[in-house]
């Protein structure tokens, strides 16, 4: 935590919760998209569910999806820009027995025709946690510069990729894996200090076992 | 480097060093950040610039919230504080700000958490105020902001600055304990009377339970920023006057977090207690979704 945790951030209100969180989760989805969203379906569960009109967390979220940060005086009027984009959308209701209050499910098609389904919640204070993506668990908040990297689970990735990141001067603040089945896909959730240059991801991509490297620069 | 574990602690590093609480947070966090104190100065001057902003927009008459429920307050107060009212214009025009800026955040305007979007109106109230009655200048207001970012740590890490987890004594509560320091350290008083300021504020809006109206950040949480103001100013003033809080800040803030979870549920965001379930608030829920 530092001060700017308590004084900021700057954000389109009513709430850092239900309107800047729903921005960054929103952001987030379109980051692992990696493309122009054209079609959003957003699911609402507990208090998302019950309060999202008022709070603009429709909006907050499409605008998110549209590439926006949650200061983004654009935010009130997204819903109308998103149509005038080309892109779709529609929200669902539901009840995610044990999740968080705040808590939403995104399914993004992009214009290339990639699609990624991300759940994520709101944990107050305009930050938030991805808790899937894809089927997979994962675990980040998007405060840091996130490296999600998409392996297959085989002996040797894991060091291959912390060495390569320790090589490069990186200092890896926090680690996940998420590994749902012994030898098949799996995902390293890594929390990093500091900017991640270009080439560590090319040269991350190209290592065997990696099926993919996405950066989510702190947002 | 600082652990913002203690009031205590920034007193007494801010003595050691015969400097302002802003001084030593500004560096600390400079060397935590790794950033330069320049960087940091005008990041923190942005967030100044952008409190400025929502006090100008929010007082603009015709201001909506998404609900419907508020908006325009700020422009009457606006006009009745002229006529200097019963406390001057000087508390009417700080009264003015805190509901401008909490219903420019209800109209999706674009404002500073400060600590959170609910209480977002009770530093730009204070400390805008002290600029415009030239009691400081800008640079000093955004200096302070360092010592009020530094207080809602200390709060954050011992109790809580989400209305969710403590109720809105952590919110309001917090920013109003966060904006008494800062009045004191902008008039020039010791780390110790901040303290003291800081302590009386928190003292004050102990208990304050989170209620809000339709799940919605607006009734109470504008007026909330309107005590939170008073309460800041009026417990600076009485720190500057040299009256000490028998209890230390510390032990404030133990309570507040002891008092934050024996808090039930229904009054801790939740809308289902206080004056969410008022009758008429209720209705207004009901206005507003179309279902109790
Ligand atoms: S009543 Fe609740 S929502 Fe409103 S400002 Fe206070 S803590 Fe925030």
């Amino acid at each position: 935590m530092n001060v700017f945790d308590i004084i900021g951030p700057i954000m389109i209100g009513p709430s850092s919760s239900h309107t800047a969180g729903a921005v960054r989760l929103g952001r987030v989805a379109w980051k692992i998209l990696g493309q122009r969203a054209v079609k959003a379906k957003i699911m609402f569960s507990g208090s998302f569910a019950e309060t999202y009109k008022g709070h603009g967390t429709d909006k907050a979220i499409i605008a998110g999806i549209m590439g926006m940060h949650s200061n983004d005086e654009r935010i009130k009027n997204a819903l109308t820009l998103a149509k005038e984009s080309g892109l779709e959308f529609s929200f669902e209701l539901i009840q995610l027995p044990d999740a968080h209050p705040n808590t939403a499910r995104i399914t993004l098609t992009g214009e290339n025709n990639a699609t990624c389904t991300i759940q994520g919640c709101s944990i107050g204070g305009g930050n938030i946690l991805v808790t899937e993506i894809n089927g997979l668990e994962v675990s980040f908040t998007g405060q840091y510069n996130t490296l999600l990297v998409l392996h297959y689970d085989k002996p040797g990735t894991i060091a291959a990729v912390t060495n390569f990141m320790a090589y490069s001067g990186l200092n890896i603040g926090n680690f996940r894996l998420s590994r749902p089945k012994k030898g098949g896909e799996a995902v390293m959730t890594i929390e990093v200090d500091g900017e991640v240059p270009d080439y560590l991801i090319q040269n991350l991509q190209i290592l065997p076992n990696i099926i993919n490297v996405i950066l989510i620069k702190a947002i | 480097m600082l652990s913002y574990n203690s009031i205590a602690e920034l007193c007494q590093n801010a003595n050691e060093q015969n400097k302002k609480i802003s001084e030593i947070v500004l560096s600390d966090e400079a060397l935590q950040m790794e950033q330069s104190e320049e960087a940091l100065f005008n990041k923190m001057t942005e967030n100044f610039k952008t409190m400025c902003q929502a006090v100008n927009d929010g007082k603009n008459p015709n201001l909506r919230s998404a609900s419907g429920l508020t908006g325009g307050d700020a422009a009457k107060m606006e006009k009745y504080a002229q006529t200097g009212g019963l406390c001057g214009s000087f508390l009417n025009l700080a009264i003015m700000k805190a509901i401008a800026v909490s219903e420019y955040n209800a109209a999706m305007g674009k404002i500073v958490a400060a600590p959170t979007a609910g209480s977002c109106g009770i530093l730009p109230a204070c400390i805008i105020s002290m600029v415009e009655s030239k009691k400081c200048d800008e640079k000093q207001a955004i200096m302070s902001l360092f010592t009020a970012g530094a207080i809602g740590m200390v709060i954050a890490q011992k109790a809580s600055v989400a209305g969710a987890e403590g109720g809105c004594q952590a919110e309001c509560g917090s920013a109003s304990a966060m904006a008494a320091a800062v009045l004191v350290e902008l008039a020039g008083g010791t780390p110790e009377q901040s303290a003291h300021a800081c302590a009386m504020a928190i003292k004050n809006q102990l208990g304050l339970v989170c209620d809000p109206v339709a799940g919605l950040v607006e009734i109470p949480c504008i007026k909330r920023n309107v005590s939170g103001t008073v309460i800041a100013f009026s417990s600076a003033e009485m720190a500057l006057a040299g009256i000490e809080s028998k209890i230390p800040a510390d032990e404030c803030i133990m309570a507040m977090k002891q008092v934050g979870s024996s808090l039930p549920c229904s009054l801790r965001e939740t809308s289902q207690g206080g004056l969410a379930i008022t009758p008429t608030g209720l209705k207004l829920k009901e206005q507003v979704f179309g279902t109790k």
